[in-house]
């Protein structure tokens, strides 16, 4: 069994208006220090798989697919286990 | 002339899709479940607004596997008319069928309102009836309809003359105002406003009809006047 952990976010290139609207609220609760933030994505996989390259090579194509939109999206993601 | 409109879980503007083909044309329509394998039958297949697969992951981006887009891409080679509305035009920009991507509203509000619309190419199968440069009146409902595509994208957009409408009061942050695109060949068209709410004066404005309108006059142009009822 493997883990992944995959994270997506706006590109930089492209307006983030939910990002836009959590910095303003920060700003007005006192947090004047916040210079930008970005709102993405997290999930969780478990693959039932213990080779590493070849769950690294699928969870690209899963990314490239399904979970990002490369039009608008960056993504990457991590293995464990 | 034959129009289908697909259901997706989630579609919720598939009943307006048949009844503004069915009391604006009077032409044969059918709903078309997402999981169907075959659309030999339609002449023109309409992608409905709503909120397919709850829009998880992203609007659209689940139902662009439904088993229904593969026969949706296979008519839009053929050449046969594909129009996505709403929830529709996130699907085709999805499914590749249509170029950019469509984010979250620049004001993050839920939009649902009349927009006034610039017809920008009226030589499209669903724009005839229109003049170009024409304005009219069709509204959006949308928390997602902030078209997004590269510089590069945009500038073959304009080179092909694929801007289709663009909004005179961009609600949503839209690049260069768009409001809704077609493909190089013109028979695949994805817009936010939803034309299909705009058919008759007790809903506010017709400026939809004459969308109808083009797709059976186009039709029929191409088909004889065998087929006309």
């Amino acid at each position: 069994m493997l883990k992944a952990t995959v994270y997506v976010t706006i590109k930089k290139s492209v307006l983030d208006p939910q990002g836009v609207a959590v910095q303003g609220a920060l700003h007005s609760v006192g947090f004047q220090e916040v210079e930008s933030l970005r709102i993405g994505k997290y999930m969780e996989l478990t693959l039932d798989t213990n080779d590493r390259e070849e769950a690294a090579k699928r969870l690209k194509d899963m990314c490239e697919k399904l979970l990002a939109n490369t039009v608008i999206e960056d993504y990457r993601y991590e293995l464990e286990g | 002339m034959k129009f289908a409109v697909l259901v997706f879980p989630g579609s919720n503007c598939d009943i307006d899709c048949y009844k503004a083909v069915k009391d604006t044309l009077g032409e044969p329509v059918d709903y078309v479940w997402h999981t169907a394998t075959d659309l030999s039958d339609y002449d023109c297949i309409i992608v409905p607004g709503g909120f397919s697969y709850g829009d998880y992951l992203r609007c659209g981006a689940i139902s662009r596997f439904a088993p229904v887009m593969n026969e949706v891409g296979k008519a839009a080679e053929q050449g046969k008319f594909v129009l996505g509305i709403c929830n529709g035009f996130q699907i085709l920009t999805e499914a590749g069928l249509l170029p950019g991507a469509l984010r979250r509203n620049e004001s993050i509000k839920f939009r649902c309102h009349d927009t006034t619309l610039k017809v920008v190419n009226n030589a499209t199968p669903f724009t005839t009836d229109y003049a170009a440069g024409e304005e009219v009146v069709i509204p959006i409902a949308h928390g997602e309809g902030n078209y997004y595509c590269d510089e590069e994208t945009l500038a073959s957009l304009k080179a092909n003359n694929q801007i289709v409408f663009t909004y005179t009061d961009n609600p949503n942050g839209s690049v260069a105002d768009i409001a809704g695109i077609c493909n190089e060949r013109g028979n695949v068209v994805g817009m936010m406003p939803h034309p299909e709410r705009a058919v008759n004066s007790l809903l506010g404005s017709e400026g939809g009809k004459q969308m109808f309108s083009s797709i059976l006059k186009t039709w029929r142009d191409t088909h004889g006047t065998a087929s006309v009822r």
